[in-house]
């Protein structure tokens, strides 16, 4: 595992945390641990800490398992950014990536039944934002973006004039 | 930590008391095998208490719906008992929670055992 710093104060700078980890899917635990004190730290509910908990939980799988192929020799990167009104995490490996918008949609009657296809959607229905990026050189991220009270300014967007 | 499952038979019920995690790795493998173990000794109606799983990610739904549709095939029925609320709305989510004959007494769950589906 890399290096981790200690949890920063919230100022008005964002704030970041950066995590290497070797593609073994013990290493799962570890980032899940990572995270929950980090969405701690930044103020979230208990209910929000889990949805970042799990998006973050399939994402590193992801990363490990599809991107790197389980390769230990390949890594995963972690990385946090604590802003005042959100938190965004991204997720680096050294796959080749893919098209999110071509996933199967695991609620359509005849994808119900079947075992795989639902962490990308969990992923998306968890998080206020799922970008998936290709990055030159090689390697793929993933940014998930959990804004602070989402469902207050959700609220607050509608009462906009 | 992973997944621990406690077996009793009620009735001619096997009832699995699991707790922990059902996540990618060790919880699904032991649950797989757990549910091919009672298939093979001609077990076929399990009812799963989930009380205390603390933690389903998406490979563990996909174990769960692997369970469901293999007893299924083999002209048995696997129900779920005691869903915490985070299954039971990861259960929502995926459109899944009508999938399954879910309940919350064991008794009354023992009862619709060998009862068609939907009666």
């Amino acid at each position: 595992m890399g290096l981790v710093l200690p949890l920063p104060n919230m100022t008005a700078e964002a704030s970041v945390i950066e995590v290497e980890l070797e593609s073994d899917l013990k290493n799962v635990e570890v980032a899940e641990e990572i995270t929950r004190r980090v969405s701690g730290t930044v103020g979230f509910s208990e209910d929000d800490q889990h949805k970042i908990d799990m998006a973050v939980h399939e994402s590193v799988i992801n990363a490990i398992w599809h991107g790197n192929k389980n390769d230990p020799g390949k890594h995963v990167w972690l990385r946090f950014q604590i802003f005042s009104d959100r938190l965004e995490i991204r997720i680096r490996d050294q796959g080749n990536g893919y098209d999110p918008s071509k996933l199967p949609d695991p609620l359509a009657e005849e994808n119900l039944l079947n075992v795989s296809g639902r962490g990308i959607f969990l992923i998306r229905t968890f998080m206020d934002e799922f970008r998936v990026e290709g990055i030159a050189g090689g390697g793929t991220e993933v940014i998930l973006v959990k804004r602070l009270n989402s469902n207050n300014s959700a609220q607050s967007r509608r009462n906009e004039p | 930590m992973s997944m621990k499952a406690t077996l009793r038979q009620v009735d001619s019920i096997i009832v699995i008391d699991m707790s922990g995690r059902i996540t990618l790795g060790e919880g699904c493998t032991q649950l797989r095998e757990l549910v091919r173990e009672q298939l093979g000794k001609g077990k076929k109606e399990l009812l799963l208490n989930l009380a205390d799983i603390t933690y389903i990610d998406s490979s563990g739904i996909g174990e769960l719906v692997s369970a469901f549709t293999t007893v299924s095939n083999q002209g048995g029925q696997l129900k779920l008992l005691n869903l915490t609320k985070k299954v039971h709305d990861l259960l929502q989510i995926t459109k899944l929670y009508t999938v399954f004959d879910v309940h919350d007494d064991e008794a009354k769950a023992i009862g619709t055992f060998g009862k068609a589906a939907g009666a």
